[in-house]
């Protein structure tokens, strides 16, 4: 089942490159060209039992199983045609890019991406669960657009990907309805359900929704008609991304899922009607846009739509053989169309142009080059022996066979003559003014040949179009027959692709196209002329452009209507919008009747009293730092009796701890902040924040009553039954802090060390200037000489109350925050604020060994085969003390602790030693 | 009782909604303290309030009952957190007030 890793291996592989290289010099390519290999290591050895004994595997894991969310693969016949696809082109796209991109732009940034693009397909290929296929959809989009905008300088490069991004984004998110509708209609979302059961889907009143959904998503990735406008303009991608993307894989996408669900949406009047139509509109409009193309890329892009067209249109047919003409151009389409985008790309690169109208006469400069580009284009024209023209045939006969269209019998092989006269025509234009004519003049270097390596990917495609053409069925036959058999979930008729099938209708339709399209390309100036003056081929972008520029317009709109730098005003609106919830819900079920007899006691109304003096005091005072601060101290205070009051010891202890800390915080930065503005909104204004202030007051009272009034059972009885027989701990909040949630708890330190890493991180640059002389005040003798006995003190209540905090209130925070206190105490008299006794930066190690303790008991678990933070624990008698509970929380609690004092000691001492602003600017411009 | 604590919480709430509404870091900071406050006690009242019987497994029996542990566990940590959260944003307006030591309103009342 080594299959199954082939997605991970290139997913979690595209972190690789960019590290290996800066780390340890090692090329990109080599990373990227190496995982490939090794993924076609994995894939090969199933290709025979697929290929010839009709195998296929099915492997999963469950990942939310509520949703029908599985981690589930296939691998089929159709699963490993694409597989095989994305690896083999994938490494010859490896060692093109390494010798087209030039030394500094063959980083990280590029491999990575692409060994991620490359995950997400296979993802896409070899996908059983249908919701998981859509992941990897979206995944394809995200990285084809990191891809796409890989040369971020240029404008079209970011226009371009953005495009690719809004356009296949939106067809992924109409995929993924699609994809839930189906689900709710067959009960599953594993393929091995929904492609038994075609017959329930089509005859499901949802088919028609299901079906436009998912043919959108089809549609946007495949770049079909009217979405196919996003492709071009993609082209602004480097080379081997659109041989890569834009040939072989991502492109092929839409064409995968169309086989895929093949046996579920096909065979009914409007799958045939809107496949056919959209294939064969997108192949024959394409096809003759792609003739006036003057960009060598552009000419390709509309090239590969048509062919796309032109599969989609095989699949929308729907004939017994149709799947497997789609699957073998499927195949041949990605093989010269790779070569084409890299023989183009070795032109620009050597001659720094990709217009047509700028080149000509490369042929004796660039023999190799030439030859290599004339096999590709013959495929892609469909000349005899080349395997283009097979599937080319194929098609032409699929159409004869087909049913009619508009009930026009000869509509069908006409409009495909009809694109295959446009292909011809394009091919011969793209050959004749890159090689032939004249040699030009307006290049400023003498292009060649291009290095040994650059050329061998595009050789190694050409001898497969070759080989193919000539010996098909031995080469590629019984792997194109596999996957369609996997494509139609059954047995086909034996069918042998030859190269000669005698003169008949299809033989003609090839001759007809090869004549008129040599003819088209004779007459080009006409036509030219014609185009110049009448069409304006962009319809699609023109629309997109309009479209995005009057959604941008009406958001510009709304936002100078409400736009403002203050976030005050924004906040002012979020409450206003908040207030409706409790207007609307909480005043109609209000219970009105319990107010009427309730009578506080002594002490709530102290409490209450106190705030009140606290929360006015506060605001009134806010004008004047100092005062402010000291009566926030006392809404602290109130906040602690209350705590305390009501049961809940620990909080108070913690709560008491915090606000000590935290004035002392506020006050050491208070020299920094200045005198606050006076507060200058007019009274109105003043008066009408107070109301909404009173309106959030008055709703959170509202509801903080209802909850005290009403009684929910509660989980908590469970946790006060076991807290001791089986966390050995009576302090329950205790036990649940380290023990029962510790999960919880480790979050909670982590986030706390990560916030004092961050006080770190903002003043860091700051902290290094020592602090003016003004703040050195000299320390009272008193001070000092209590200092180290404060300490001391402090030191010895922490241990104290961490040891004792699994019974009795205490514990690794309160404890923390105890000896933090003693500390900062200490820090404050020993270095009043300038002398360097410690750079704060030296507890960031603190952190980090006190996350570690925290989770080194659950690791140790963990490796013991038991969930993360499983506790364990020992008893030892120890004399005098008595018995001594040992537990893997007591380390836990450690971290905690160790996490406290590190963040506390971290930030309120950078605070402390800043300079002022003042003092700042005079030193950065002195 | 519950009334009475509820008042308690609104007013805490009231006063921390105004002073986030001012146009000035350090009375949003106040502001937030306070409105942390109200949300750390909101939070505690989620498990009722009781007086007198703190969740010590031994205090259960003289006690008649115990106040629910788990809100008081959540509270603890979210104190903490705040505390962290306070910290931070102090530096933040502090980088802010050094980065751009011009500190006027450029815009009275902007509504």
């Amino acid at each position: 089942m080594f299959w199954v890793w082939l997605p991970l291996l290139a997913l979690f592989g595209s972190m690789l490159p960019g590290p290996l290289h800066r780390l340890r010099r090692i090329d990109p390519s080599w990373t990227a060209g190496a995982i490939t290999l090794l993924g076609l290591g994995l894939l090969l050895p199933f290709g025979p039992g697929i290929v010839w004994e009709g195998y296929s595997y099915i492997w999963r894991v469950e990942w939310v199983p509520a949703l029908g969310l599985s981690f589930a693969l296939r691998l089929d016949g159709l699963a490993y045609l694409m597989a095989l696809l994305i690896l083999g082109i994938g490494l010859l796209v490896v060692v093109y890019a390494r010798y087209y991109l030039s030394e500094e732009k063959r980083t990280g940034r590029f491999f990575g991406p692409l060994l991620a693009f490359m995950g997400a397909m296979l993802g896409i290929a070899l996908s059983e669960n249908l919701l998981l296929l859509v992941v990897f959809w979206e995944l394809t989009s995200i990285t084809s657009f990191l891809l796409i905008s890989f040369l971020q300088h240029e404008t079209a490069a970011r226009h371009g990907a953005r495009m690719a991004l809004i356009i296949t984004g939106l067809g992924g998110l109409a995929l993924l309805a699609g994809v839930i509708l189906m689900g709710q209609v067959l009960g599953s979302y594993d393929l091995s359900v929904i492609l038994q059961q075609g017959d329930v889907l089509r005859a499901a009143p949802e088919y028609p929704v299901i079906l436009a959904l998912v043919l959108v998503g089809v549609f946007t990735k495949s770049a079909q008609f009217p979405f196919h406008f996003w492709l071009p303009h993609a082209m602004s991608a480097p080379t081997p991304v659109s041989a890569y993307l834009h040939s072989a894989t991502m492109v092929k996408a839409g064409l995968f899922l169309l086989a895929r669900l093949y046996p579920v949406l096909a065979g009914t009047d409007a799958w045939f009607l809107v496949v056919t139509t959209v294939g064969l509109v997108t192949m024959v409009f394409a096809a003759f846009v792609a003739i006036f193309q003057h960009d060598l890329k552009g000419l390709l892009a509309y090239s590969t739509i048509s062919h796309l067209g032109l599969i989609t249109m095989l699949f929308g047919l729907s004939t017994s053989l149709s799947p497997t003409a789609a699957l073998f151009h499927f195949l041949n389409h990605a093989v010269f169309k790779a070569s084409l985008f890299m023989a183009a790309g070795i032109i620009d690169h050597e001659t720094g142009t990709r217009d047509l109208r700028r080149l000509g006469g490369l042929r004796r400069l660039m023999p190799m080059t030439v030859i290599l580009a004339i096999v590709a284009t013959g495929a892609m024209a469909g000349i005899p022996l080349l395997n283009g023209f097979l599937s080319k045939e194929m098609f032409f006969a699929e159409t004869l066979d087909a049913r009619t269209l508009f009930g026009l019998s000869w509509l069908l092989p006409a409009a495909a003559t009809l694109g295959a006269v446009f292909s011809v025509a394009y091919s011969v234009r793209f050959i004749h003014d890159v090689f032939f004519g004249p040699l030009t003049t307006e290049l400023d270097r003498v292009p060649h040949d291009p290095v040994r390596w650059m050329r061998i990917p595009v050789e190694i495609l050409v001898v497969l179009c070759i080989a193919i053409g000539v010996a098909p069925a031995l080469l590629v036959g019984d792997l194109v027959q596999a996957a369609a058999e996997a494509t139609v979930q059954g047995q086909l008729p034996e069918h042998t692709i030859s190269i000669w099938h005698g003169f008949n209708l299809p033989l003609l339709m090839s001759t007809i196209a090869l004549l008129g399209g040599f003819l088209i390309f004779e007459r080009r100036r006409v036509l030219f002329r014609w185009v110049e003056e009448h069409a304006n081929i962009s319809q699609g972008r023109a629309f997109f452009d309009w479209l995005q520029g009057e959604i941008v317009a009406i958001s510009r709109r709304i936002e100078t209507g409400l736009k403002t730098d203050w976030l005050h005003v924004h906040v002012r609106w979020l409450l206003a919008a908040f207030l409706l919830i409790p207007a609307l819900v909480l005043l109609p079920i209000f219970p009105w009747e319990v107010l009427v007899h309730e009578m506080p006691g002594p002490v709530p109304m102290v409490l209450l009293v106190g705030g009140a003096v606290g929360v006015i005091g506060v605001v009134r005072t806010s004008g004047t730092p100092l005062t402010a601060i000291i009566l926030l101290g006392v809404a602290g205070l109130v906040v602690t009796l209350t705590f305390a009051w009501f049961s809940a010891p620990d909080l108070a202890l913690t709560q008491l701890l915090v606000e000590l800390v935290a004035v002392l915080l506020l006050l050491v930065a208070l020299p920094h902040l200045g005198t606050p503005p006076a507060d200058r909104r007019s009274v109105a204004g003043r008066g009408g924040d107070m109301l909404l202030a009173l309106g959030v007051g008055g709703a959170v009272t509202l509801a903080a009553w209802l909850q005290l009034s009403t009684t929910v059972p509660s989980i908590s009885a469970w946790m006060l039954e076991n807290s001791y027989p089986l966390a050995e701990g009576a302090n329950v909040v205790n036990v649940i802090l380290v023990d029962f949630r510790g999960f919880d708890t480790f979050g909670e330190v982590t986030v706390l060390a990560i916030a004092a890493i961050g006080v770190l991180g903002l003043l860091d640059r700051l902290s290094r200037i020592p602090a003016p002389e003004e703040l050195r005040a000299n320390t009272p003798l008193l001070l000092q000489a209590v200092g180290k006995v404060m300490l001391n003190l402090a030191l010895a209540t922490a241990v104290f109350l961490f040891l004792r905090g699994h019974n009795a209130p205490g514990g690794g925070f309160i404890a923390g925050l105890t000896a933090a206190v003693g500390l900062i105490f200490v820090y404050q008299v020993r270095s009043p604020t300038g002398d360097p006794v410690r750079r704060p930066a030296s507890m960031v190690p603190w952190l980090a060994t006190g996350v570690g303790l925290a989770a080194f008991p659950g690791i140790i678990a963990m490796l013991l085969g038991r969930p993360f933070l499983t506790s364990a624990s020992i008893h030892l008698p120890v004399p005098i003390i008595g018995e001594l509970h040992l537990s893997s929380v007591l380390i836990f609690d450690l971290g905690v602790f160790v996490v406290v004092i590190a963040a506390v000691m971290a930030m309120l001492p950078t605070l402390g030693r800043l300079p002022l602003a003042d003092t700042y600017h005079a030193e950065r411009e002195g | 009782m519950p009334l009475t604590v509820a008042l308690l919480i609104g007013m805490l709430t009231t006063g921390g909604t105004y002073l986030l509404l001012r146009a000035d870091r350090f009375r949003a900071v106040l502001g937030l303290t306070l409105l942390s406050y109200a949300v750390n006690l909101f939070l505690l009242t989620s498990g009722g309030m009781v007086v007198g019987q703190p969740p010590l497994v031994h205090n259960i029996a003289e006690a008649g009952g115990a106040a629910d542990p788990l809100p008081q566990a959540l509270v603890l940590t979210a104190i903490v957190i705040g505390f962290g959260m306070t910290a931070w944003l102090i530096a933040l307006c502090l980088r802010m007030v050094i980065d751009e030591p011009v500190v006027a309103p450029r815009e009275d009342d902007a509504t």
